[in-house]
């Protein structure tokens, strides 16, 4: 029965995660959309507000093209992995008090551990695509996940040592219901460190080199089509969604509000993930593209300094203050 | 005979690991069908070897068997972002090889498209240029004011791109108080635009880390490579032909040359976004001092539609006769050489016309701008890397129509 | 310094090799002979300034007649930045012997002008680096520019009836077949 009820729960989670990504879409092309003196789709439904539901369609229905020269059981592998892995980490996302899937202790590092898995879908596509600028989209990711993910542990460092915990729903409740509680102004050094790194992890403008258009055609995902490339894209803004839900968690008091709505506790946590998507579609719309050799300099010779000065430092202040 | 091999660039001895990589025809940076092939050290450049005559259409062969006037819609086809500044340059030349004298007003209806033409043409350089760098809300920018441009185009002489404005001795239609109205419109707008731009990318730290020390030629190998335009200037050289050869009316409007010193991509993007000011400036100079009287000259051979403005045609007249008798009445034609340069957005468009006294060129040849810096992308890209050489093919400002020919 | 000032110190300085000197709607041209076409340049870009190479190109005479025309000619479009002065130098080159110095030593831009005049009028350039193909796709017969080289021929180029082949073996739908029989001809 247990268990029943779990399916359950996790059916209406992915269904409303998967929802949640064709409307990020939505979101992102209407936002980028009037920020760029254009109107976004308009067409399928009020102010185009089924086009993300059209998309899916379209590319569900589209032709699966394999590549002849392609390692077919790695090419076909590789969006899954990426898919699930980063589906998986929704599993121990606390949305409100009581409301994760599984709370479990080690929460912060399942995650990190999930998005790690995430590119290996990325480098695996790379490779088993059989292409030249596949194969470059997969090395640059690599090198960017490996440079920024350690920029991204070290970052939390900080809130750990803070909330004295892994748990996703004990770093919030650490946190307080207090504005000022929220680790954002204990650790403002960690969150710049984070929010950068979260950009470079996402694939986001301006870190987006796995991808980039105008250099690789599209990177890793250049030989897929149809749904595989779907998947890709859905893996993408899951995580997009993953990591603003971390930064939310540890830097801005979860689902805490001014006042506690009845019936939907979440809706603190949705508007603050839903900022920070904000962002980052903002970024985008403004930032020209960093060169390979920057972005590994500002990984490794600003991020990590950084992350690391400011554990040492909160360290410190532990220690005076105890 | 030659044997149809797949032209790789050979990988030298002890360098077996490096990694070779076919960027084009078909990609989404190299603006048309320039291909690239690379030989990667990491994402090092160590070789690169452009290959074009993808878009090759042979107009210079077409041209030996085409009347003068005939030629004029294959310009069009060169540069077809800035068909105006071609279809300048090559009435200018023609003119000089013919002795055709052209109205004043036609010279400033001239100097007012071309600038209409380079201000569009290097929008749409920015709006690429920043898009294949990634500051992608520039290029929907651009693309508003270049619309803008079009439509004017478009109400002139019916066409957006493929204009054929002028003509042997003029121009086609003369302006009309709307054209002119919303000129004005967007000569007063157009400076706060740039303003725009320049806010968001020109001391934008990403920008200028991408663009700063990237591609830089100095002003002596920028001379040895032949670049000309805003590629040449930004290395410091001080060559213009609306300068050193004025045509049409660049003698009689006030403007300056803006030059870099650096020599780098972000010298080449300054040049270009300050020449977008002068051509403003010109235009605004072109709107005030228009002066009125016809905009074909009397001596210009006629196309056989009669309908010029303001003209009757007289059938008796050997010279108005049309097109036919253009090519029958041989006695405007001497024979000799000419080399007319022009400066199109681009750089230096130049034609070399040789004449045997016949109705159609003998021979001719066109110099054009984007073949030469096409050539010089060879040394530009030495020891850059994958991203730089993407923003030096968008400095370089090429178009593969005019490449090819 | 006049043009005719650097006409004159040509003559001095290569007075075998200056065949004749004209001027044309304004524009001072000499015709020189090919074999110090090297030394001619790097005279005219050293001493008399004429550091820019606007244009390079290959004319084919045949259809033409003149004192000193062999069947084919090279045109340098010389300039020089500092002095306003534009200058032509012209070159014959005979059929039997259809080669000509490469200056791409003085101007790395010569370069690609020389491999296009090779592509389209099948002028040789000695000691050109890289003296390929660079229009035309590398296994085309003939050069276009030449006047027997015919506006229209009457055969595919080998390249497409390559690709023709090759996409009747590969692709399952006979694009080229069903097309003519559409048609109702043959292609």
């Amino acid at each position: 029965m247990q268990i029943l009820i779990l399916l359950v729960q996790i059916a209406i989670l992915v269904g409303v995660v998967l929802l949640h990504v064709a409307y990020a879409t939505y979101f992102e092309r209407k936002i980028i959309g009037h920020m760029q003196v254009r109107m976004g789709p308009m067409l399928v439904g009020w102010h185009g507000l089924l086009q993300p539901i059209a998309d899916g369609i379209k590319s569900f229905f589209k032709e699966d093209i394999i590549p002849e020269q392609a390692d077919k059981p790695l090419f076909l592998a590789a969006p899954i992995i990426c898919l699930v892995s980063m589906m998986v980490s929704l599993a121990v996302l606390p949305f409100a008090k009581g409301w994760a899937l599984a709370d479990i202790n080690i929460g912060l590092l399942f995650i990190f551990a999930m998005s790690s898995l995430a590119s290996y879908g990325i480098i695996l596509a790379g490779w088993a695509s059989n292409s030249k600028y596949t194969l470059l989209g997969g090395m640059r990711s690599m090198a960017q996940v490996i440079s920024y993910e350690i920029s991204l542990g070290l970052s939390l460092v900080g809130v750990m040592m803070l909330s004295g915990s892994l748990n996703l729903t004990q770093i919030v409740e650490a946190q307080g219901s207090s504005f000022t509680g929220m680790y954002i102004f204990t650790q403002p050094v960690a969150f710049f460190v984070f929010f950068v790194a979260m950009l470079a992890e996402t694939n986001r403008v301006p870190f987006d080199l796995p991808e980039a258009e105008t250099e690789l055609v599209s990177g890793y995902c250049t030989e897929y089509s149809g749904m595989r490339y779907a998947m890709f894209f859905m893996a993408e803004y899951i995580g997009m969604f993953v990591m603003a839900s971390i930064g939310v968690v540890c830097f801005l008091g979860g689902w805490n509000g001014p006042f506690n709505v009845p019936f939907f506790p979440p809706i603190w946590f949705i508007l603050k993930v839903y900022l920070i998507m904000f962002v980052f579609i903002w970024i985008r719309a403004t930032l020209p593209r960093y060169r390979y050799d920057q972005l590994m300099t500002i990984g490794w010779k600003l991020l990590i300094p950084l992350a690391l000065g400011n554990i040492f430092f909160t360290g410190l202040v532990k220690i005076v203050i105890n | 005979m030659i044997k149809a091999t797949t032209v790789d660039i050979p990988v030298s001895a002890g360098n077996e690991d490096h990694y070779r990589l076919r960027m084009g025809p078909q990609h989404p940076a190299t603006h048309g069908v320039l291909r690239v092939d690379l030989d990667l050290d990491g994402e090092t450049i160590m070789e690169c070897e452009p290959h074009v005559g993808y878009l090759h259409r042979g107009f210079e062969k077409l041209a030996e068997h085409r009347t003068y006037v005939q030629n004029l819609v294959l310009t069009d086809r060169l540069d077809y972002i800035a068909a105006m500044a071609n279809n300048v340059g090559y009435c200018e030349a023609v003119e000089k090889l013919l002795k055709i004298e052209v109205p004043l007003r036609a010279k400033y209806l001239r100097t007012m498209v071309c600038e209409m033409a380079r201000i569009s043409s290097h929008l749409l350089w920015l709006a690429t240029h920043a898009l294949d760098i990634g500051a992608m809300t520039v290029f929907l920018y651009c693309f508003r004011e270049r619309e803008e441009l079009l439509e004017l185009f478009a109400e002139l002489c019916g066409a957006r791109l493929t204009t054929t404005y002028t003509r042997l001795g003029g121009v086609r239609q003369d302006v009309t108080h709307s054209i002119m109205m919303k000129l004005v419109r967007f000569v007063d707008a157009f400076p706060a635009n740039i303003e725009e731009y320049e806010t968001l990318i020109d001391t934008n730290r990403i920008w200028l880390k991408r663009t700063v020390n990237v591609g830089t030629v100095s002003a002596r190998d920028a001379v040895s490579l032949c670049l000309t335009g805003a590629s040449l200037r930004g290395s410091g050289v001080d060559y213009d032909v609306r300068k050193h050869f004025p045509y049409a009316a660049y003698d009689l409007v006030d403007f300056e040359i803006p030059r870099g010193e650096t020599g780098d991509t972000y010298a080449r993007y300054r040049c270009r976004m300050e020449e977008m000011r002068q051509s403003n400036h010109i235009l605004r100079q072109c709107i005030e001092q228009m002066p009125p009287g016809p905009i074909i000259g009397d001596d210009a051979p006629d196309l056989v539609m009669p309908n010029k403005p303001g003209r009757k045609v007289e059938v008796d007249t050997p010279a108005r006769q049309g097109l036919i008798k253009l090519v029958e009445d041989r006695d405007i034609f001497m024979e000799g050489d000419v080399y007319v340069p022009t400066e199109v957005p681009k750089g230096e468009l130049g034609f070399y016309f040789i004449s045997d006294g016949n109705g159609s060129p003998y021979r001719m040849h066109i110099r054009s701008p984007s073949f030469i810096h096409i050539g010089a992308l060879k040394t530009l890209a030495k020891g850059a890397m994958v991203a730089d050489l993407i923003a030096i093919i968008g400095t370089l400002d090429v178009v593969l129509g005019e490449c090819d020919r | 310094m006049e043009s005719t000032g650097i006409v004159e110190k040509l003559r001095e300085e290569f007075p075998d090799d200056l065949l004749e000197s004209y001027e044309h709607l304004g524009q001072k041209a000499v015709m020189v002979k090919r074999d110090h076409i090297v030394e001619i340049c790097r005279f005219l870009r050293d001493e008399c300034n004429m550091n820019h190479l606007m244009c390079l190109c290959g004319v084919d005479n045949s259809k033409r007649k003149g004192p000193f025309f062999e069947r084919f000619e090279v045109v340098y479009q010389l300039y020089s930045i500092s002095q306003k002065q534009m200058f032509r130098l012209r070159v014959q080159v005979p059929e039997h012997d259809c080669s000509i110095e490469s200056i791409t030593s003085l101007w790395i831009g010569a370069n690609w002008l020389e491999r296009e005049c090779y592509d389209l009028m099948g002028i040789n350039f000695n000691s050109h680096p890289d003296q390929r193909r660079i229009l035309t796709p590398d296994d085309w017969e003939g050069h276009p520019l030449r006047k027997e080289y015919p506006l229209r021929g009457d055969t595919e180029w080998i390249g497409y009836e390559e690709l023709k082949a090759k996409s009747r073996e590969l692709g399952k739908f006979d694009f080229y077949d069903n097309l003519s029989k559409e048609k109702g001809g043959h292609d």
